[in-house]
């Protein structure tokens, strides 16, 4: 058989047939469902008589517009009347269609990016989709896993597969090693700037590379989640030992003799060495600095030593755009982010609300004070799970003695649909991963950044380079 | 789904590049729990000087007057003309439904994100792609004082203005989608017994993905 890429050996597997149209039918493994995106896709079911195709594929979970406060309240405690009829109606069609549902108060609720993998939902060698963008972050597993529409999420439940279109190959190699202070989130952000917000659209982006072999599957979960925000549906990572040691013993991994049985099919999910892809990005790493966004596009973002570009060249369009850009940050073209004051901290999201996020967060703010002049600074753990673990070794003392509010899982002011979001003309130093205007709230300037960095500017008030703290 | 063969209306153009769902359509309306009623909220945080939410009127509120969709002859166009990447970012389909409750029906751009784009097929919204040269003669047109109808035909593939006319390319299953307005779900569970094979061949391979 000729060489393949990873994803082509995905696609492959998953591939139930190829229609006359040019698209194909895929087999979806893994269904994960919110209340947002669903219940359209229900009533869309329910109004033509279907039913799911198969129920153990799906798993539901309440995530976007759920209170991070006051949990013990339940569904009655979520003040915006339609956001709880919203999570009620998610409960109310997974009973009726019998799809099992991680409800509120349950304490393996949390973000469904950061749920999934650890249930062990998240398999290697799955297909996985959701409705939600970062579906990505499960390509950390070997997996082929994409964000769809409503409409999609429909599709799945009625036949189990997704009508889609073969994706072109894209492997980004990252050499070398991150120096003190760097993480997985400023690796991605960088790319990320190389490469363009559409720098990857239409391509399944592999990471590999030296930097990727020495990751753990937390800062691989991190990279993969935001493909999206370099264009691509998909991101993946071939599997390894600390795919096989992350997925080991979970809820739902295989036991006993199958779990060998999976071991040994999941060794054969990696890109052959001669496998062929249509584009492919060297990226070396070793002397990467701490990366932060100045603007209102992922794609904006500079070092932390670097300054907002003088202009945007000589094309009108484009000179319109960084000028309404600068506007609505409050900048001026060529201004230095270092020292720029914040007023308000966010650490969380699908991308950075992992244990080893928070842990690498506690070292820094321990016997510290978040400075005075932050108005708010939130710590947001990504599940029920990791806030359990983070109270039991000790890390919700330090970040409360610190002066951060300790909250339940959910996805938070990373998108502002529950309470915590920002107000116009706010600044926020945010681990989450979208900085477009009006996302963290109406009015609200973003800088995206690893947690780190993130911590240390919510201890000095302002934009600061953690690495000299 | 409405079927969408041909469509003739103003173009407005929205000379941006980078436009996201987000902006399409904010966050406070994707509480809804249907499929129409977003039209009024499209563009919401640019469309309105004073924040909106679901239970707040649009009536009551400050229509922006610098702002595209609220400046004549704009008002009442249907063609939507954008710059690269339109509809990147966030995979919610609420802001297709909100493009289509308000009327848009056609979008052109240079490149669409990839989640935004399959949407549209779904949901009667023709997205186009077109060579930059050609959306840049298209923002000429537009930006003309008067008014610039194109006439738009899926069944040939062709954009009109007046004498000028331009090919475009649909893949053929995403044109079928919206030439007969059918539903997708419904073709693809005629293949019901393939894909039953297909779990039949797959189970022995991965029983644990069946569990």
């Amino acid at each position: 058989m000729a060489s393949q890429t990873l994803y082509d050996k995905l696609w492959d597997r998953h591939l139930v047939a190829e229609l006359a149209d040019g698209s194909a039918l895929l087999y979806v493994d893994r269904h994960l469902l919110h209340e947002v995106t669903s219940p359209q896709a229900f009533s869309g079911l329910r109004s033509a008589g279907r039913k799911p195709w198969r129920i153990s594929p799906n798993v539901a979970v309440p995530d976007h517009a759920v209170p991070t406060m006051r949990r013990e309240l339940g569904v009655a405690g979520i003040a915006d009347r339609v956001a709880r009829i919203q999570v009620e109606t998610l409960t109310h069609n997974c009973r009726e269609f019998g799809i099992p549902l991680i409800e509120l108060e349950d304490e393996r609720q949390g973000i469904v990016h950061v749920v999934g993998p650890e249930q062990g939902l998240t398999l290697p060698g799955m297909t996985i989709v959701c409705g939600d963008s970062h579906t990505a972050t499960h390509g950390a597993f070997a997996t082929l896993a994409m964000g769809i529409g409503t409409s999609d999420v429909e599709h799945v439940l009625a036949s189990q597969t997704l009508r889609t279109h073969r994706q072109k190959n894209m492997r980004v190699v990252f050499d070398g090693t991150l120096g003190f202070g760097v993480t997985p989130k400023d690796l991605i952000l960088a790319l990320i700037g190389r490469i363009g917000t559409a720098g990857g659209t239409g391509y399944a982006i592999e990471y590999a590379g030296e930097t990727i072999r020495n990751m753990s599957m937390e800062g691989r979960m991190t990279i993969c989640n935001m493909s999206i925000e370099a264009g691509a549906r998909a991101g993946m990572i071939a599997y390894d030992a600390a795919t096989e040691a992350y997925v080991r013993g979970r809820p739902y991994t295989p036991k006993g003799t199958e779990y060998a049985d999976a071991c040994r099919y999941w060794q054969k999910l990696h890109s052959d060495d001669d496998a062929v892809f249509d584009r492919e990005e060297y990226f070396p790493v070793s002397a990467l600095i701490p990366q932060i966004t100045w603007g209102t596009s992922p794609e904006m973002v500079v070092g932390i030593d670097g300054c907002v570009p003088e202009s945007a060249g000589s094309d009108e369009a484009a000179r319109a755009s960084f000028k309404r850009t600068l506007d609505y940050m409050g900048l001026e073209p060529g201004q230095a982010l270092k020292d720029l004051p914040v007023d308000k901290v966010f650490i969380g999201s699908c991308t950075n609300a992992r244990m080893e996020d928070l842990r690498a967060v506690a070292n820094l703010v321990k016997g510290q004070k978040v400075s005075r002049s932050i108005t708010q600074a939130l710590i947001v753990p990504g599940s029920g799970q990791i806030r359990l673990q983070a109270e039991r070794e000790g890390l919700d003392a330090i970040f409360q003695k610190a002066g951060f509010e300790w909250r339940s899982a959910g996805c938070s002011m990373c998108l502002g649909m529950n309470d915590d979001r920002l107000q116009p003309g706010e600044r926020c130093a945010s681990t989450s991963n979208r900085n477009f205007e009006g996302r963290q709230g109406k009015g609200g300037r973003t800088h995206l950044m690893s947690p780190l960095m993130a911590a240390a500017a919510a201890l000095t008030g302002k934009l600061t380079d953690v690495r000299e703290l | 789904m409405e079927p969408f063969k041909a469509h003739s209306g103003l173009v407005i153009p929205f000379n941006r590049t980078n436009v996201d769902t987000d902006a399409i359509l904010p966050k406070q309306y994707l509480k809804m729990l249907g499929k129409t009623g977003y039209g009024d909220f499209l563009f919401d945080d640019e469309r309105y000087l004073d924040p909106g939410d679901v239970d707040i009127p649009v009536t009551e509120r400050r229509p922006n007057p610098d702002f595209i969709l609220n400046q004549s002859p704009y008002d009442h166009g249907t063609v939507l003309l954008a710059g690269a990447n339109f509809g990147c970012g966030s995979s919610r389909e609420h802001a297709v439904w909100a493009l289509h409750d308000y009327g848009i029906r056609v979008v052109l751009a240079p490149s669409f994100g990839d989640i935004f784009f399959n949407n549209c097929f779904n949901n009667g919204l023709l997205p186009v792609i077109l060579a930059q040269s050609v959306i840049d003669r298209l923002f000429e047109l537009a930006n003309q004082p008067g008014e610039c109808v194109l006439n738009v035909d899926l069944e040939q593939c062709e954009l009109g203005h007046g004498k000028d006319v331009w090919p475009f390319v649909v893949e053929p299953g995403r044109r079928d989608n919206l030439l007969s307005g059918l539903d997708d779900i419904g073709r693809t569970l005629a293949f019901g017994e393939t894909i039953r094979e297909y779990e039949v061949r797959r189970l022995p391979l991965e029983p644990w993905i069946f569990r």
